[in-house]
């Protein structure tokens, strides 16, 4: 382990893993990212406890207790933490379930889009218990940096992680929203 | 004692799961199930939202096979508005699939899971990653790196972004491909060819080194399903339903994957959000199916391009009829790479890919819909019901990963029967623990799309006692 490089993590909540296809985007850009920073823990590799940290990308929204959990773990490891993509900054896509009482729409999958119901996975020790309301990570967490955009680009991303390393306050990054 | 242990998260897979192994009194694996982790409920929230909005919003099911949604939600939406597309259109819609396959098994294979075979299962996890893999194996990885570009690259120069593309909808396509278009494709080829033969030689050099992986990662008997063209061959736009069994009988031909909810069903289980589809006809639980890469060449009689038949000819001889082990997902994946490149350079060549119609204008004429597709995982189908006003009332997803749900349990349940043996101390070793995790990443499961939603797998196992307690907690350091 480099303990001369910063080190960067990526972590995923309640979303569609859209941004860290976007961080893959990087492309060979990944390589010189290699360079710069010591990427210690991400689902793309088989580090299982979340370390200590200088940054934490984090995608999605806080969508059951497992979440809970994971940020707030998050937020003790890591010195700078970013609401990485539209979930993570304001719910997006995760969040539209609020507009429906959580029984309805757990109903709608496991009971009247399903032929046979053994059960319905509500929270075990098998499987986490969803929360009455999806919520944003700084509903939960005090969030450093907002990176929005559904996905944010890798442009984006590169140009956003290369400033916060230079020490400088990552501006004009050019975030889209949407689409 | 008995006891229950989890591998969690599980990881280098695309989603959040777990693993869990309940010992017997003996310290022998009498079960071992996976569990999907998430849920997000697209088939609720697209309620009230207009039909022409799905492909949009269906496409957040996933960021890693963006594509494949939005092709099964334009196609459910052709059908609410009663159209067959224009030619050109359809094309268009082809050539994503495309290159979305060829991104998306670039990542399985290279990203997710060259790490376990370049660098051993036993390899330190630290390391075990696609940037530990840098520093030994640096052409391979870039080799793997520009191939997902290439696949991104089409879908970005066509769709107007590498993730969520928002370029196709109900009755077409958005915009004309251009000859600009074309030659920058083009340009691409000669690599894209090279990189994946390179990478096919490496991998049948490989192969006979893992055969305990091989016979003891998912190696059963199964009914296979995917989409074939009218003649048999591999097709994943448009096509007909056929199912074979483990020794490559037709079961099922020519089925109408618009009519899917008459012979597919699906069950509801409290220890997975990941739901367990069944063939109807044989009941639940036995009527288990696999599909995706594995099932695709276990299914077609042959591929239709010049290099990827040569090696689908080679790869059908390494079973009986079927390939029922499950390692040769991966096999399959860089035999479906060369396909979609080659796919993908012939359709630069077909003149209907210009053509100036790419959208059908029409209005509602049907209150329900279906479209499928083959995603890189499997055969995809999408469900909605709207309301006079084109408003959806409900929607039902099929997911590819879900349809491999009851075959990933039966191989993590096989894998854990040969490859844990608890040391004196009731201790596993990490890379029998791998090799669990190494079953699931067989079927490169898209546990976003499964639930309708994403995650991890890490590795903490708990041991807990037959009283519940937790008697240790063995977590994989770095």
């Amino acid at each position: 382990m480099d303990r001369l490089k910063p080190r960067l993590a990526t972590a995923w909540l309640g979303g569609c893993s859209g941004c860290h296809m976007s961080f893959l985007d990087l492309d060979e850009r990944l390589i010189d990212l290699a360079g710069l920073v010591d990427v210690c823990y991400s689902p793309i590799a088989d580090v299982k406890e979340f370390p200590e940290v200088d940054i934490a990308l984090v995608e999605g929204a806080v969508a059951n207790d497992h979440h809970l959990a994971e940020i707030r773990l998050i937020r003790r490891q890591a010195r700078i933490l970013i609401a990485f993509g539209d979930c993570a900054v304001t719910g997006n896509v995760t969040a539209l379930r609020n507009l429906f009482p959580l029984e309805d729409v757990l109903n709608r999958a496991y009971q009247e889009n399903s032929n046979i119901v053994n059960g319905i996975p509500l929270g075990n020790e098998f499987v986490p218990r969803l929360l009455p309301r999806v919520l944003r990570i700084q509903d939960v967490v005090p969030v450093d940096h907002f990176l929005p955009g559904c996905p944010p680009s890798a442009d984006t991303i590169f140009a956003f992680v290369t400033q916060l390393l230079a020490g400088h306050e990552p501006v004009g990054v050019g975030a889209r929203f949407g689409l | 004692m008995s006891r229950i242990q989890f591998i969690e998260p599980v990881t280098r897979i695309e989603g959040h799961a777990k693993i869990s192994i309940q010992l017997d009194e003996q310290g022998q694996v009498s079960l071992a199930r996976f569990h999907v982790l998430e849920f997000r409920g697209f088939e609720k929230i697209c309620e009230g939202r207009p039909f022409q909005e799905m492909p949009g919003l269906m496409s957040r099911t996933c960021g890693i096979c963006p594509v494949s949604h939005v092709l099964a939600s334009s196609k459910a939406g052709d059908m609410l508005l009663g159209v067959e597309i224009p030619i050109a259109a359809a094309q268009q819609r082809r050539l994503l699939n495309y290159a979305q396959i060829l991104q998306s098994h670039a990542l399985s294979f290279f990203h997710l899971s060259s790490p376990d075979f370049l660098m051993g299962m036993d390899a330190p996890p630290a390391q075990r990653n696609i940037f530990g893999l840098l520093q030994n194996e640096a052409d391979f990885v870039r080799r793997g790196i520009r191939l997902r570009q290439f696949g991104q690259r089409v879908i970005e120069l066509v769709g107007g972004k590498k993730v969520h593309p928002g370029w196709s909808g109900p009755g077409g396509v958005h915009h004309r491909f251009t000859s600009e278009q074309r030659d920058e494709i083009l340009g691409w080829i000669p690599e894209a060819t090279e990189s994946l033969s390179i990478a096919l030689d490496r991998w049948k050099g490989l192969i006979d080194s893992f055969r305990p992986e091989m016979d003891f990662m998912g190696n059963f008997p199964s009914l296979f399903l995917a989409t074939v063209n009218e003649h048999g061959g591999l097709e994943y736009y448009d096509g007909l339903i056929r199912i074979v069994d483990g020794r490559g009988n037709a079961i099922a031909e020519k089925l109408d994957p618009k009519r899917y909810f008459t012979y597919l069903g699906e069950a509801s289980e409290d220890y997975s959000y990941v739901k367990f589809p069944y063939y109807q006809p044989f009941g639940y639980p036995q009527g288990h199916y696999r599909v995706g890469p594995l099932a695709r060449l276990n299914v077609a009689t042959y591929a239709g391009t010049p290099r990827a038949d040569r090696e689908l000819k080679e790869f059908k001889q390494r079973g009986e009829g079927a390939v029922c082990e499950s390692f040769h997902f991966h096999l399959a994946r860089l035999i479906e790479m060369i396909h979609s490149v080659e796919r993908i350079e012939e359709l630069m060549a077909n003149p209907d890919l210009y053509g100036e119609n790419i959208h059908a204008h029409a209005s509602l004429n049907r209150r329900e819909g279906v479209g499928s597709c083959e995603a890189p995982r499997g055969t995809l189908f999408h469900h909605y019901w709207v309301d006079p006003e084109g408003l959806m009332e409900r929607a039902n997803l099929l997911i590819a990963t879900s349809q491999n749900n009851q075959a990933m349990n039966l191989s993590v349940d096989q894998a854990a029967r040969r490859f844990l043996k608890a040391s004196a101390s009731g201790e596993f070793e990490e890379g029998m623990l791998n090799r669990l995790e190494a079953a699931i990443r067989c079927y490169d499961p898209c546990l976003s799309c499964s639930t309708h939603a994403l995650g991890q797998m890490p590795l903490v196992v708990d041991v807990i006692g037959a009283d519940g307690s937790l008697i240790r907690r063995i977590a994989r350091d770095s």
